[in-house]
């Protein structure tokens, strides 16, 4: 401090100080410009809110805990002569009475959200909107990402584009292992199964580039196991359907018995026409799943 | 003949892994020479290796733990350098397929043969001596247990050299460990060193628990036991109720992969989904298997080191016994994203809060314990405030996790690390330290070195927020867990200081050693000659440090809490009564081969099946079933210590109240 008013350069400390308090406001800004502080989705934001909401009920009382904590051992420290030792206090009926109150107040009110939360937020309930909901279904391949629009008849792998402001319906499947279905701005993961069908309903505000990922280890690909979710204006993603459709490719039994097999995911591809069902028979396993025998 | 073993199985080409066999090897090869040439051998054998004395057996398992972080910390440090360096296009040093056998051995071994042994050790050594008995229930299967968990250790560690190790994560979900998915013998060595193993923790658990309910000294009743031993029979209750859990549940992933079973396959009926809620049905309790007895540790040392009795005793049991319950009824709050529903979801997510409830008693209790007292801050308080400012995060973050829809954002991701790390490192870890520090005069009879204990702890305190803050952030951001590389170069800043934060444990665990050291060189001058280095409250610190293999020459006589606490007040009064000793012959149980060569015939059996050599299982089999009926067989299982024995070993190193 003397050295800021004598006007020379600050103290070390005090340089140390600016380097930590800018990092961590980088930090926090870079923090809450991506991933789930910064969601654009209608679920995202509701889970941003309890997030945000539960942590501030919390710290309310672990704040308060930590200091006490570093009060309590300071000020009665054994060299201290003015603390009162009190060698035979361990019972005050009513103090117990409030530390089992305390937490049992803030779970109470936890839980009231956990319950409320679980029932507005469950993944397989649709959205309440005005607008028909896109349906998508999503496959989990070694080590990529299948999405089928089964209304428009086609496919895409490792680019999921979708239309703004559109309720998007998912059912998700696996051929293989077990892995996550994950946006992290839009809010809600669920895991990708085999022989289950598992539902996820999100959806994307504005258009945006949002990158999803598996949050599932799934075995060495796992860590490409990314693709964009690129939400449209819904003219752009008609044009977008059209386009694709005009590009040709066939994804039927057998271009599916070739994309199950184990590769990393690399580069993005559509298909003009999927066979009618294709979702279902990968669902209930009726898919002829070469076992990958991968690994070796 | 050799099954599937061959040259091929030893990674002659991966030099990381060779440099490290080797280094290893080398230092086993030095140890073992030394041993050789000194003639320490028949000590060893006579002293450690075959001995039944729970006192031993719990320091050669916080050895064995001791050991064992070092190798899974090596993994931590891997794998925090290769996410500092794989940023952007770069793909770091470590090939996914080497990088998933790090992260998947690192949770292993750390869970199963740090914290586990740590724990398990702790109270080994301290139960008997906190009851006032002798040794614990069944002291042979003691060491049967010690040498099982020894045998599990071994299996995992060759599985470095020989062959590989699972890629599948610590618990092995299927069908990615199926053998569709896993055809190598990673995820054998996996599932039979945890086998193995888990059959020592279980009978461990077996016998601890029949010692607290069966042996206590006279007049010590449920009541009257120290708060570590209640939060250790809640501990050794989730031992013996979960464990067969694990192991049944192994034993059906064997038979898929073994024998062509469908239990968790994609095929055929087989339900993978089945496996993750068994493995959770036993994954959570082992959580508070872990913790529970650090809280015992902290109970113990915020009470001896403020000068006062536990505050809010009653509470505090009670708080045990809750979490011991609850602690089955939450096993679905690690997969709320399966899709079970918003009823099943909702219920798991507040059972889960609800354990938050007696936790946080705990903590007040602990705080009011410091409030009136006159805290001394030796390391073992050092460790224990670290723990209540650290673990009320962690318990933060767990609760926040609690939540469905929070968890369905923060699931698996960099967050989730940050906060099982902070309540393993904050809680486990802290407490397990603050145990060391705390019962090492007890074990060895000189106190260690304060001013390198505090440099450890400032390093593993400073250590874990640098590391582990930034995990959290990174986990919003929306890094998730296991990936090899990422693509988001934001996020590389914050994985540099955890690289810095992880250096800085690595210098506070090498700082342990050297507080080892110096303390052993300096033993002379911190020598405990009372027994009682602390002022401490209960009954272990009545014995002398280090104690003799019978505990106490009298048992002592128990009518209230802090029982050595009150004999220090009365003292004074009743001096006639403790002057007046009369010995008597006290019966130890001999030494005892049985455990060694049972771990030595379950590796061979381990090892045999791991690499198909069905004659090597068959050997290791009948050798075990040979060893079991030996033991059942001998007659001479104790020897005795004469009274005049006793009576002039109390003369010389027993209690000098005669001088009062």
């Amino acid at each position: 401090m003397s050295n800021l008013i004598n006007g020379y350069r600050p103290s070390a400390s005090a340089t140390w100080l600016r380097i930590i308090s800018i990092t961590g406001a980088a930090i926090l800004t870079a923090s809450c410009s991506e991933g789930v502080l910064d969601p654009h989705g209608p679920i995202g934001k509701a889970e941003r809110v309890i997030l945000y909401d539960s942590t501030a009920i919390m710290l309310a009382v672990i704040i308060p805990v930590i200091i006490l904590t570093l009060v309590f051992a300071w000020w009665f420290r054994a060299r201290n002569s003015r603390a009162r030792y009190r060698p035979d206090w361990e019972y005050s009926g009513r103090i117990e009475m409030i530390i089992w109150s305390i937490p049992a107040l803030v779970i109470l009110f936890l839980g009231g959200i956990a319950w409320t939360g679980s029932h507005d937020l469950e993944p397989s309930v649709p959205l309440q909107e005005s607008s028909a909901p896109l349906d998508i279904e999503v496959v989990s391949l070694d080590w990529r990402w299948l999405f089928i629009y089964p209304h428009e008849g086609i496919a895409s792998l490792n680019r999921l584009v979708v239309p703004a402001g559109v309720p998007l319906r998912f059912r998700l499947t696996s051929t293989t292992v077990m892995n996550s279905f994950f946006v992290p701005q839009l809010g809600s993961q669920i895991y990708s199964m085999p022989n289950m069908v598992t539902q996820l309903n999100l959806k994307a505000d504005e258009p945006g580039t949002f990158e999803g990922l598996s949050a599932m280890f799934s075995g060495d690909g796992f860590s490409d196991m990314r693709f964009d979710l690129v939400a449209t204006e819904p003219e752009a993603f008609k044009d977008w359907v059209n386009a694709t459709k005009a590009q040709g490719g066939v994804l039927d039994a057998r271009t599916f018995e070739e994309l199950s097999k184990p590769a990393k995911a690399d580069g993005v591809q559509t298909y003009a026409q999927v066979s009618e069902g294709l979702f279902d028979r990968i669902s209930s396993g009726s898919t002829a799943t070469v076992s990958p025998q991968r690994g070796q | 003949m050799f099954g599937r073993l061959s040259w091929a199985a030893i990674p002659f080409n991966v030099p990381v892994v060779m440099i490290a066999a080797g280094s290893v090897g080398f230092i086993i090869f030095c140890v073992l020479a030394l041993v050789t040439v000194k003639g320490w051998w028949p000590y060893l054998w006579r002293e450690w290796i075959t001995s039944v004395d729970h006192k031993r057996i719990g320091v050669m398992y916080i050895f064995l733990a001791l050991l064992m972080l070092v190798r899974g910390f090596s993994d931590a440090m891997l794998m925090r350098s290769q996410l500092a360096l794989a940023a952007g296009h770069a793909q770091g040093y470590l090939p996914p397929e080497h990088y998933d056998q790090i992260f998947s051995a690192h949770g292993t071994i750390m869970i199963f043969f740090v914290a586990m042994p740590f724990v398990v050790g702790l109270m080994n050594f301290v139960l008997p001596l906190q009851l006032g008995v002798r040794d614990v229930a069944f002291p042979v299967l003691n060491s049967v247990s010690f040498w099982l968990t020894a045998a599990g250790v071994l299996l995992v560690n060759v599985s470095l050299v020989v062959g590989e190790f699972a890629r599948t994560g610590w618990l092995a979900y299927p069908p990615l460990s199926e053998i569709a998915y896993s055809p190598g013998v990673g995820v054998d060595y996996y599932l039979w060193s945890l086998q193995i193993s888990g059959l020592g923790t279980l009978l461990s658990g077996i016998n601890l628990l029949t010692t607290i309910l069966k042996l206590r000294a006279p007049g010590m009743g449920y009541r009257q036991m120290p708060v570590f031993c209640w939060t250790a029979l809640a501990s050794n209750l989730l031992i013996v109720a979960s464990f067969p859990i694990l192991t049944a549940t192994f034993a059906m992933l064997l038979l898929d992969r073994y024998c062509g079973f469908h239990f968790f396959t994609n095929e055929l009926g087989g339900n993978p989904m089945m496996y993750v809620n068994l493995i959770w049905c036993w994954g959570h309790p082992e959580v508070y298997i872990l913790i529970l007895p650090a809280f015992g540790v902290f109970s113990e040392v915020v009470a001896t080191f403020s000068g006062k009795p536990l505050f809010g005793r009653r509470s505090m049991i009670m708080a045990t016994m809750a979490i011991c319950v609850l602690s089955f009824l939450v096993w679905l709050h690690h997969f709320f994203t399966m899709g079970a529903g918003a009823d099943v979801n909702a219920f798991f997510g507040i059972a889960t809060m609800i354990i938050a409830v007696p936790t946080g008693v705990k903590i007040f209790n602990w705080l009011f314990t410091l409030y009136g007292g006159r805290v001394r801050f030796t390391v073992p308080v050092l460790w224990t405030i670290g723990f209540m400012v650290t673990f009320v995060i962690g318990g933060m973050t767990g609760v926040l996790m609690a939540i469905p829809p929070a968890d369905f954002v923060l699931h698996n991701s960099l967050f989730l690390i940050a906060h099982f790390h902070n309540v393993a490192i904050g809680g486990v870890v802290f407490g397990v330290m603050a145990g060391i520090s705390y019962w090492f005069p007890k074990a060895f009879g000189f106190t260690l070195n304060e001013r390198l204990g505090k440099a450890v702890f400032w390093c593993w305190f400073f250590g874990f927020y640098l590391a582990f803050m930034p995990l959290y952030v990174l986990g919003l951001m929306g890094a998730t867990r296991r990936m090899q590389h990422y693509s988001n170069t934001h996020w590389q800043p914050l994985m540099l200081v955890a690289l810095a934060g992880a250096v800085l444990i690595l210098l506070g665990i090498a700082l342990t050693v050297v507080q080892f050291a110096v303390s052993i060189r300096q033993r002379e001058r911190n020598r405990d000659l009372t027994g009682d280095p602390w002022n401490g409250r209960t009954l272990e610190w009545s014995t002398p440090s280090p104690p003799p293999p019978w505990n106490f020459a009298l048992l002592p006589q128990v009518d209230r809490t802090d029982a050595f606490w009150a004999m220090k007040q009365q003292r004074g009064t009743a001096r006639d009564r403790i002057v007046k000793r009369t010995y008597q012959t006290i019966q130890v149980p001999r030494n005892n081969p049985t455990g060694f060569f049972l771990a030595f015939f379950a590796v061979l059996l381990g090892f045999s099946l791991i690499w198909r050599i069905w004659w090597g299982a068959g050997l290791g089999l009948l050798g075990a079933i040979v060893v079991c009926l030996m033991q059942a067989w001998r007659s001479d299982g104790e020897t005795e210590v004469p009274a005049e024995k006793v009576a002039a070993y109390e003369l010389l190193h027993g209690p000098k109240e005669s001088a009062v």
